[in-house]
């Protein structure tokens, strides 16, 4: 268990990665801190899908609530940062962990529109009580703090970067040790056959309540962290749209090995900045194109098929190790 | 107060019209097909470019759209929709959430995203007064042309030697196959007939619900609404819910505009919890 929640050679080149882009893309920063903020997000969607195999059609009820309680408080001149990230958790945290009752008791069907009525629930009570999130105009006015009092925002996004890069660091760390805990190895049960899990002794309704209500917090973190960055809260942080290109980049990643997630925000972002750029039409076209195929062809996602070719190789090696013992 | 009550009922009666595809779809195969307002939406463009480009009559548009969106569902059944019956629902609603970006994004690509003009014929216009309130033609043509293909599916369902058979896939589909009911070739006709009466909807409902290329998104919601809450597989449920439905969202924006589309979803999320199988649904 323990070998699981530590680091290997090939995770540590992954994270340099995003060190390395700060270094050398200094242009794409605010792209960059996009790409690290959705990749938070899909990794609280990973917990309550890829580990304990809850399907949700409204994530973004608990991102925008993140983002609204961040930026909330920030408008109303609480500028100090990670306490801002602390209350997108919990206020993300309360609603889910409410909704968890009406989303666990139910079958695959039930729970996708359970959560998605959730969701445009309060896409619709964002966008009706205007007074207080600015509607469709979104909730501008958003001061930020510095950073333990001393690392301010700047205009280049760098700070921005840094800030969303160690919130990411940090939660992946968390849930890395989670997820291959009991308590993540029982969640993967739970996915696999819930019935034998109950038969076993788990407690399954309570475990999915925890997974869920801590998908949910996660998501509001990410969500305050966009309001934090971005000085701005829009209406479209609660969108059906968020929510469902959301489980896009965690398939097209690959559910369940929580790097999925961040591969797929990544590629998924970078794609979209680069084709929307060209003509945003055609992106969706390609964006259905793609899931159509995926679903079809390559269920793993990218993770998937990435491990696929490389246990194939290993094979390969293995056999020709074995010949030339021979030999 | 009547008035609203009416045009709740023309409102669910459409609501009903292109919900009934989905509800086979998902009651019989247990497919989740978020893709079913695309089939609406392609009727509705059937009946518009037929009418503004080859100067169809309107009345006459209306079979067209249904064959037409009935030979696509038919096609899409065949190549696409068949492989993944058994899938998880999770694969489900991935295809169809590409299915439908693909069909706003095409739908937009041949014929802009702005809404559709639609002229209806000069005698379905202008209001009938009747007993202090006024009637709009149009809906009173609707609620007649759906009660009329009410009447005519329930016949289809209950007295024909196909409805037998698609009521026996529904209870059991594995011992309708031991009884030699060829299931899948019940599926894909019920499947293009619920395509084909979407498409059919959604050309009737250009004048209610309005017809742009964010259509497929806009009416998932309801489309399901009335399939969860209305239970899947028979024709009294999903009408029951639709009427239910239509009823409420037309009098939650009359009465409370400012709640906007909100009472529609509080009512999906209450009617969700109180019957998780469905108004008519029956215990497993």
């Amino acid at each position: 268990l323990t070998a699981l929640g530590r680091m290997r050679t090939v995770e540590v080149v992954f994270w340099l990665v995003p060190l390395a882009a700060f270094l050398l893309l200094p242009g794409y920063l605010v792209l960059g801190s996009q790409i690290l903020i959705v990749a938070l997000f899909a990794l609280s969607l990973d917990l309550i899908l890829g580990y304990a195999g809850i399907v949700s059609l409204g994530h973004a009820a608990f991102f925008g609530l993140g983002a609204y309680a961040a930026g909330l408080l920030a408008v109303n001149g609480w500028g100090e940062p990670l306490s801002g990230l602390l209350a997108g958790a919990a206020v993300a945290a309360l609603a889910g962990f409410l909704a968890s009752f009406l989303v666990v008791r139910g079958e695959d069907l039930a729970r996708l529109m359970v959560t998605l009525g959730i969701g445009l629930l309060l896409y619709e009570a964002g966008n009706r009580a205007a007074f207080l999130t600015g509607g469709v105009d979104g909730l501008s006015g958003v001061v930020m703090g510095k950073i333990f009092g001393v690392f301010a925002f700047d205009l280049g996004g760098r700070t921005a970067y840094l800030y969303s890069l160690a919130v990411l660091f940090a939660v992946f760390v968390f849930l890395k040790r989670l997820t291959s805990s009991p308590f993540g190895l029982s969640l993967r049960g739970i996915r696999e056959n819930p019935a034998r899990m109950a038969a076993l002794g788990a407690p399954v309704r309570r475990r999915l309540i925890a997974a869920y209500t801590l998908g949910a917090a996660i998501a509001g973190i990410a969500g305050a962290l966009l309001a934090q960055t971005t000085q701005f809260v829009g209406l479209d942080s609660l969108a059906f749209n968020r929510s469902a290109e959301l489980l896009i980049m965690l398939v097209l990643g690959g559910t369940g090995r929580l790097y999925g997630a961040i591969v797929g925000a990544a590629v998924f972002m970078i794609a979209q900045d680069y084709l929307s750029g060209v003509n945003p039409v055609y992106w969706q076209f390609w964006l259905g194109l793609l899931l159509v195929v995926f679903v079809f062809f390559a269920r793993g996602g990218i993770l998937g098929a990435v491990e696929a070719v490389a246990m194939k190789l290993g094979a390969r090696s293995a056999r020709r190790a074995d010949s030339g013992g021979v030999e | 107060m009547l008035g609203v009550l009416f045009d709740g009922i023309a409102y669910g009666s459409l609501l009903f019209l292109v919900s009934l595809g989905l509800s086979v779809t998902m009651g019989l195969m247990n497919f989740v097909n978020l893709a079913h307002g695309a089939f609406a939406m392609a009727g509705g463009y059937v009946c518009v470019i037929a009418m503004t480009r080859f100067g169809v009559p309107f009345l006459a548009t209306l079979p067209l759209a249904f064959v037409i969106t009935a030979i696509v569902g038919a096609i899409l059944e065949r190549t696409l929709y068949r492989r993944l019956y058994g899938a998880s629902h999770l694969d489900q609603v991935l295809f169809s959430i590409g299915l439908t970006f693909m069909s706003i994004a095409a739908a937009t690509y041949f014929f802009g995203s702005s809404q559709q003009p639609m002229r209806l014929p000069e005698f379905l216009r202008g209001q009938v007064h009747l007993g202090g309130v006024d009637f709009g033609i149009y809906r009173l043509f609707l609620v007649a042309v759906v009660a009329a293909l009410t009447t005519l599916l329930g016949f289809l369902l209950s007295r024909t030697r196909f409805g037998a058979q698609v009521r026996a896939s529904v209870d059991n589909a594995q011992a309708a196959r031991g009884l030699g009911i060829d299931v899948d070739r019940v599926f894909s006709v019920a499947f293009a007939l619920g395509s084909g009466l979407a498409g059919l909807g959604g050309a009737l409902g250009i004048e209610v619900l309005g017809l742009d290329s964010s259509f497929p998104l806009k009416f998932m919601v309801y489309f399901l609404l009335v399939v969860v809450v209305g239970g899947a597989g028979t024709v009294k449920g999903p009408l029951a819910a639709a009427l239910l439905l239509g009823v409420l969202d037309v009098a939650g924006k009359y009465y409370v505009p400012q709640a906007g589309a909100f009472v529609i979803y509080a009512a999906m999320v209450i009617l969700l919890i109180a019957f998780p199988a469905g108004l008519f649904g029956r215990r497993r």
